[in-house]
């Protein structure tokens, strides 16, 4: 298909004997958001560091707009505009907020040694432009008055923000969002979830973890739940969210159980 | 006194250069170069031989910082795909191997007789008896040119992905960055600016032996930059001359101990340990570093 953006074939990796995805499979359609549930350990986080090279899966085929990338390097597959944010916020705690944003910036000629001291007068131009850049994004996530702070300095729910504000800088076409919610407020979540919207209607396709049901139901087009490494439902959010087996991976198997 | 001066200066200097190219690999990129001796080796020995045998001057120093940063740039594509405290362990041992082949290939490196009698930058122009002080402005000549470059990578996009690596590497990694080239990079950078004072090292001793290039020099490196404060160019040249000052005025202090020569030194390293763990507990960001970068947990 010509407008699938990202496709997860029979993915399997194992960690010691432990099989942390044993044949997962994933597809995310151009411009969907796909939401992705599952009990703590169900090989969430796993199957993003394996989508974005960070870890090799030990067999399985993933493309990328129709482009194997399995075995690629990681820097590789976010400069082909995959790019992922992490569970627990890594910002770079000894630079500012400004600078971490400009660090996402895809081909600046400046991160070349020689031309950062032989071009000056193009990279000078060029840093205009990502600042530029820089400061309209971290406007949309308000978080443009912080921009001078050194990014350690920032409240947990404003380093998520940052994580997502600096993702995007890269120009991805595909985001992959791991618990973007996870510690930020609830009002301050709400206004996240407009950001999103705003995100998918200009064209950009999400992939997004996430423990708060609530928020993936508002969301998603399409959701899948991870259990044990593998697919254990998708579809529609409310169809699958009513499945009978996804209550127990959560809750346990019981007799009496209502969802 | 003047002369005096003007070897305090010298020393200062070429350390400072030595110690500015240790900042960069520490202080911007994060690696851990416990051999950094070995690179002002290769300088020294490389520039000596060259001219020894009428290669020009200025082109035997060039081949010494090109060969340092080859040997450093491949130390690193050797260890840095391993956990980063294996460059650690790797270069301190290459520093030591290379000290016992200088001293035993006897034939190329005269051993532990070491190497004199070869030529200086411009030795017949300024002559013998104002050498030194010409040579201290060589020094700062360099020094400012090393500042110069290293403050203006620093700045530049490049040195923001040096110090995104230093924070975080996975983060740089997930923004489309090759950090193992940029590890690379850093690691030959500095290691030719290492090299570059141990030629200028080799014009003002005159004389050179493998015993001058010990680990401990390594380490008046490391504490040069700490001193400083880590990444921070301007603040490791100031502990550069620090430290070589707190080494020269505490030599006056030997004449008024009684103790025997000896044990008049080891007083002397004594006070300056002294001296420098007052000064990390007062201001452990360094002097010259900024407190905030400390207080932020990670």
């Amino acid at each position: 298909m010509a407008d699938e953006m990202l496709s997860v074939n029979s993915v399997r990796k194992s960690f010691g004997g432990i099989s942390a995805l044993d044949g997962c499979s994933l597809r995310v359609e151009e411009g969907a958001i796909v939401g992705l549930i599952g009990p703590n350990g169900a090989g969430k986080s796993t199957l993003f560091d394996v989508i974005s090279g960070f870890v090799q899966p030990d067999a399985g085929c993933i493309l990328f707009s129709g482009r194997e990338i399995l075995g690629m390097p990681a820097y590789k597959i976010a400069r082909l505009g995959l790019v992922r944010t992490f569970q627990i916020p890594r910002s770079l705690m000894r630079m500012t907020v400004l600078e971490n944003m400009m660090l996402g910036a895809q081909g600046q000629a400046g991160e070349r040694i020689h031309l950062s001291l032989l071009r000056r007068g193009r990279v000078m131009a060029q840093e205009k432009d990502i600042q530029e850049k820089a400061e309209e994004i971290l406007q949309f996530f308000d978080l443009l008055r912080m921009r001078d702070e050194y990014a350690g300095s920032l409240s947990g729910g404003q380093k998520k923000m940052l994580e997502m504000a600096r993702a995007l800088m890269a120009d991805p076409r595909l985001l992959l969002l791991d618990e973007p919610f996870a510690g930020v407020n609830p009002a301050l979540a709400d206004r996240l979830i407009e950001r999103i919207r705003i995100l998918k209607e200009r064209g950009l396709s999400m992939v997004i973890i996430e423990h708060a049901i609530p928020y993936v139901l508002a969301l998603s087009d399409r959701l899948y739940v991870l259990n044990k490494g593998a697919v254990l439902a998708s579809g529609h959010p409310q169809e699958v969210i009513s499945d009978r087996r996804v209550f127990e991976a959560y809750l346990g198997e019981g007799d009496n159980a209502q969802p | 006194m003047l002369d005096y001066l003007v070897s305090i200066i010298l020393t200062a200097g070429i350390y400072a250069i030595f110690a500015l190219g240790l900042n960069l690999q520490w202080g911007y990129a994060g690696l851990l170069n416990f051999g950094h001796v070995a690179f002002m080796a290769i300088g020294a020995y490389v520039t000596v031989l060259l001219s020894m045998n009428g290669i020009p001057i200025f082109l035997a120093v060039l081949a010494g910082m090109i060969l340092a940063g080859a040997a450093g740039a491949s130390l690193g594509v050797a260890t840095l795909r391993l956990r980063e405290d294996y460059l650690a362990i790797v270069t301190i041992g290459f520093s030591e191997i290379l000290r016992f082949v200088l001293l035993n290939w006897s034939s190329l490196t005269r051993g532990s007789f070491g190497l004199f009698g070869y030529p200086r930058p411009f030795q017949d122009l300024v002559g013998i008896r104002d050498y030194n002080l010409f040579l201290a402005g060589l020094v700062i000549a360099v020094l400012l040119m090393v500042y110069a470059l290293l403050e203006a990578l620093a700045r530049s996009p490049w040195g923001r992905v040096l110090k995104s690596i230093r924070d975080d590497e996975a983060v740089a990694v997930s923004l489309g960055k090759n950090a193992f080239s940029y590890k690379v990079q850093a690691i030959a950078l500095g290691s030719a600016i290492a090299a570059l004072s141990g030629s200028l090292l080799a014009f003002y001793l005159q004389y050179i032996n493998p015993n001058n290039f010990q680990p401990v020099e390594t380490f008046y490196a490391w504490i040069m930059v700490i001193l400083g404060g880590s990444g921070n160019n301007r603040g490791t040249i100031l502990g550069a001359l620090l430290l070589w000052g707190f080494f020269s005025t505490t030599r006056f202090m030997e004449g008024y101990l009684s103790f025997s020569p000896s044990a008049s030194s080891a007083a002397r390293m004594i006070l300056i340990g002294l001296i420098l763990i007052g000064l990390m507990m007062f201001r452990p960001q360094g002097l010259l570093g900024r407190k905030e970068e400390l207080s932020i947990g990670r």
